[in-house]
């Protein structure tokens, strides 16, 4: 290229022929990324391997679990994190509680996010009468207190863990298809979508491979942000006694179990507090650094 | 910053022509922005200096990336902040040095000494507040004026910019106005404060080719009164020869070449002005394809026949929402493209050249014929209909728009193919090896995504894509129109190298006179969604019956500074709009053969 005017034949310069990285690679190459990862895996494994991380069960409520005046234990080398009210081992209760965060956070939320994302992309990207009818039925639940919603569900069904997921995913999903149909609407109307339709691409095709890949940052945010806010919901639902049932330890019910002794054995509160926050903090990490490794326009850009 | 090159004496090296004080009202002194990026500073204008005469227009002209709007914004002190910052030189306003003012002083010198006009018109008036507020607050932010004062200035500007019914229109949102008037507003609030310096940045660039030359003219109009110096920044070689009395060619962030307009025409000294100007599509250069007509009439076999077409979009209004009005948007259109042949669809935008297109290519609902390859696409059930349309492809407007940002390049070209189950995986990616070739790209770009790529590489891809599978027609809606004039030349080139080999016809669609004269070889004029003209180009060219088309024609800026128009038959009036109530369709033209083809519409 010997011609003076900008060439619009190659030699720009920058030509990032790298290789696509696996995404696990980059995800390892992010600090922030990395701790996430370590804080969930402790809390999966902790979860799993809590029959052998500790001696005590978790429902048991021990004579040597109370002061005389039957006041929770302070942490001591018996106790490590101390009892609850009921001479029960802390520790081994967060333990046991992970499971049910863990199950409420990733089966609820992930519900909730199928429901959104199939009635957010089915509005958005087909609109007409079956759009509307979608629409307005989010609309509705929405106006609707989901916290009175989920007191309807829960006392019509017999309250278990499983259901308590379900639950939640029904009022949690509203909020996603909202978002996500807004993105898709916006999307359907770029030209690339009309080049897609003129080469003879169906509906199914243009949504998989060129709607839902562009989805792909949304759905991770909200599925991530939303993994907080169900846990933090099926502790309210637990609070209310129609939760998690007891003696099941979940964090939820273990802070309100606790709270009439937050003055005077604040750790209670404080340490599955701690846990619900970590939690929540490692999935919006990782979310966070997903959201720009799989955006393949941030890369090699100026 | 450097403040040191400050009180350096200037003009004296300036002629002092028209200055009263002989010395020129801006001067800019060796000029650097740099703008800060993963790499580092990058300079986006390398060392520029300039000087801008009272009552001159300089045009600074060069294609994207050369560092053009940059310097008008350096100017203004509008640099996008904070990755892009002046590194050097000095912006000479009078006695004040520009690159030294804060915010605050700054704020008092835009639009009261220096005014900019912007190219896109909707986005730099404020569209919650009526035009009239807008500039009469304008006014009273740099003048002790009053109100009613304020009011009448403004009246008088909005006159001064022949928009009629100047008064009424003060209470107008700027989503009631036309492009056209819309700029005038912005043309008008420019000028009002009557500034020493109007900087316009391609200020006719979003409009239509009529409302283009009445803009232009307004502009040296106005410029003749009040004696305002004018830097016209632009692309088009046209506007710069219509416009400039000087010329400042920039590539790259660096001043190529300057001089008088007739000289950088007549006799340009730098070979990047000189490729530059060899690039630019002008009337009545469109031969070579002569002797070409005959081959195509010979064979009565046609790609695309299209009868009466009709499109309209219903709009809802009224209490209850119910149907009132209806954009007739296509009116009856018929047309017919043969093998080999190019077919230009020309006219203003809002016309339903693009709408046609869509039809065409099965993005919208119509009424009436489209016959592709002898199948009448409306009698036809969803696969068959699939299977016709693989003979129609389309490239649209916009290569950074029209390929999905999360696919590979590769991918993107391969997908037609995988659509229509052609060949298997090992034959695909040969073929689309084969296509890269074709179109001028390598085969080791196909691991790429669109955003590495530049516009021209993107167009090719699309290009790639269209051919993928063998169509018999692509539509061509404005493919050329985002790209910089070399970029363009080329692609133009590119398609008529692949109807030469492929047989194709095109579509081709553009508001462009000049770019449509070089490719096509019949053209049809749009007005309103019907179809005003048609003929072979020589016939529309040399012979423009309509009164439409020889307005159409006659509004190109010729790039030449010796053949300026003299004065451009004035509109001055919002375009007839092709939305109607319910019930009241619009008058159907009937078009006339003058001899060989040659369709007007008579009224």
């Amino acid at each position: 290229m010997t011609s003076p005017i900008a060439p619009d034949l190659p030699a720009t310069g920058r030509m990032p022929a790298r290789p696509r990285a696996g995404v696990w690679r980059q995800l390892l190459k992010r600090r922030l990324a990395v701790l996430g990862l370590a804080i969930v895996a402790i809390v999966v494994a902790g979860a799993i391997l809590a029959p052998w991380l500790t001696g005590y069960d978790p429902n048991e409520q021990m004579f040597d679990g109370l002061t005389l005046e039957g006041a929770p234990l302070p942490p001591d080398a018996k106790f490590w994190l101390g009892t609850d009210l009921l001479g029960r081992d802390l520790l081994t209760r967060i333990l046991y509680g992970a499971r049910t965060s863990l199950i409420i956070g990733i089966v609820a939320n992930g519900v909730a996010l199928l429901i959104g994302t199939l009635v957010g992309v089915t509005a958005g990207y087909f609109r007409g009468w079956i759009g509307s009818v979608l629409m307005r039925f989010t609309d509705l639940m929405m106006a609707f207190p989901a916290l009175l919603l989920a007191i309807c569900l829960a006392a019509v069904f017999q309250p278990s863990l499983w259901i308590v997921a379900m639950v939640i995913a029904l009022v949690n999903w509203v909020q996603t298809a909202r978002v996500i149909y807004t993105e898709t609407s916006s999307l359907s109307e770029r030209e690339f979508i009309d080049a897609e339709r003129t080469i003879g691409a169906g509906a199914p095709r243009i949504l998989f491979r060129h709607i839902l890949p562009h989805l792909l940052p949304t759905i991770i945010v909200w599925g991530t942000l939303g993994i907080s806010t169900t846990v933090l919901l099926e502790a309210t639902l637990s609070y209310l006694g129609i939760g998690v049932q007891p003696p099941t330890a979940s964090w939820g019910n273990i802070i309100f179990e606790n709270q009439t002794y937050f003055q005077a054995a604040p750790w209670l509160v404080f340490l599955p507090g701690a846990a619900i926050l970590a939690l929540a903090l490692a999935f919006n990490l990782i979310g966070d650094a997903l959201r720009d490794i799989l955006d393949p326009t941030q890369r090699g850009r100026v | 910053m450097s403040a040191s090159a400050a009180n350096k004496p200037t003009g004296a090296a300036a002629a002092p022509v028209g200055s009263p004080a002989g010395r020129p009202v801006l001067e800019i002194a060796r000029l650097s922005v740099s703008v800060r990026g993963e790499d580092g500073e990058r300079d986006v204008v390398s060392d520029l200096s300039l000087t801008l005469k009272r009552g001159e227009t300089l045009c600074i002209a060069g294609e994207s990336g050369s560092g053009k709007s940059m310097t008008a914004l350096a100017i203004m002190q509008l640099l996008p902040q904070p990755a892009a910052r002046i590194s050097s030189g000095m912006i000479q306003l009078g006695e004040i040095d520009l690159a030294t003012l804060n915010e605050r002083q700054m704020q008092r010198i835009r639009g009261d000494r220096i005014a900019m006009i912007f190219q896109e018109p909707m986005t730099s008036l404020n569209p919650v507040l009526s035009i009239g507020r807008q500039l009469v607050e304008s006014i009273e932010a740099h003048t002790d004026l009053t109100r009613g004062e304020a009011r009448r200035r403004a009246i008088e500007a909005l006159t001064a910019v022949r928009i009629p019914e100047a008064e009424s229109r003060l209470k107008q949102f700027p989503h009631e106005l036309s492009g056209g008037m819309r700029q005038r507003v912005m043309i008008a609030m420019a000028l009002v404060l009557k500034p020493d310096v109007l900087i316009a940045d391609e200020p006719t660039t979003a409009l239509d080719v009529t409302v283009q030359g009445e803009v232009l003219e307004l502009l040296r109009d106005l410029q003749r009164e009040h004696g305002t110096s004018v830097i016209l920044i632009t692309h088009d070689m046209g506007v710069v020869a219509e416009m400039a009395d000087r010329v400042i060619v920039m590539r790259h962030g660096r001043m190529v070449e300057e001089g008088k307009v007739a000289d950088i025409f007549a006799r340009p000294q730098a070979d990047y002005t000189r490729e530059l100007l060899a690039a630019v599509p002008r009337i009545g250069t469109g031969a070579g394809r002569q002797g070409f007509r005959e081959t195509i009439l010979e064979r009565p076999t046609q790609v695309a026949f299209i009868n009466d077409l009709h499109v309209g979009f219903d709009l809802r209004g009224g209490f209850f929402g119910q149907v009132n009005r209806r954009v007739h948007a296509v009116e009856g259109v018929s047309f017919s493209i043969a093998p080999h042949e190019t077919l230009a669809l020309v006219g203003e935008s809002g016309c339903g050249k693009s709408t046609t297109a869509k039809a065409l290519a099965g993005l919208v609902p119509y009424q009436g014929d489209i016959v592709i390859g002898g199948r009448n696409l409306s009698g036809l059930g969803r696969d068959e209909r699939k299977a016709v349309r693989r003979d129609v492809q389309m490239i649209f407007q916009d290569p950074y728009a029209s390929l999905d940002p999360r696919m590979r390049v590769g991918d993107l070209v391969a997908e037609p193919l995988l659509i229509h189950g052609i060949a298997s995986k090992q034959d695909r990616s040969e073929r689309v090896a084969a296509l890269f070739e074709r179109v001028g790209l390598s085969a080791d770009q196909m691991e790429l995504y669109p955003h590495e790529f530049s516009g021209g590489q993107r167009q090719r891809i699309c290009i790639a894509r269209a051919l993928a599978l063998r169509p018999k027609l692509i539509i061509a809606d404005e493919s050329v129109s985002a790209l910089d004039v070399s970029v363009q030349a080329r692609v133009l080139d590119l398609l008529k190298e692949l109807q030469r080999e492929f047989g194709i016809a095109y579509l081709f669609i553009s508001h462009d006179m000049a770019v449509v004269e070089n490719i096509s070889d019949r053209i049809a004029v749009m007005y309103l969604g019907q179809i005003v003209e048609m003929g072979t180009r020589d016939q529309v060219f040399s012979n423009p019956r309509h009164p439409y088309t020889k307005r159409l024609i006659e509004a190109v800026p010729v790039p030449d500074p010796a053949k300026r128009r003299p004065r451009f038959a004035r509109l001055d009036q919002e375009i007839p709009s092709p939305t109607r109530k319910i019930g009241e369709p619009p008058p159907k033209l009937a078009l006339k053969d003058f001899g060989n083809g040659h369709l007007v519409a008579v009224s």
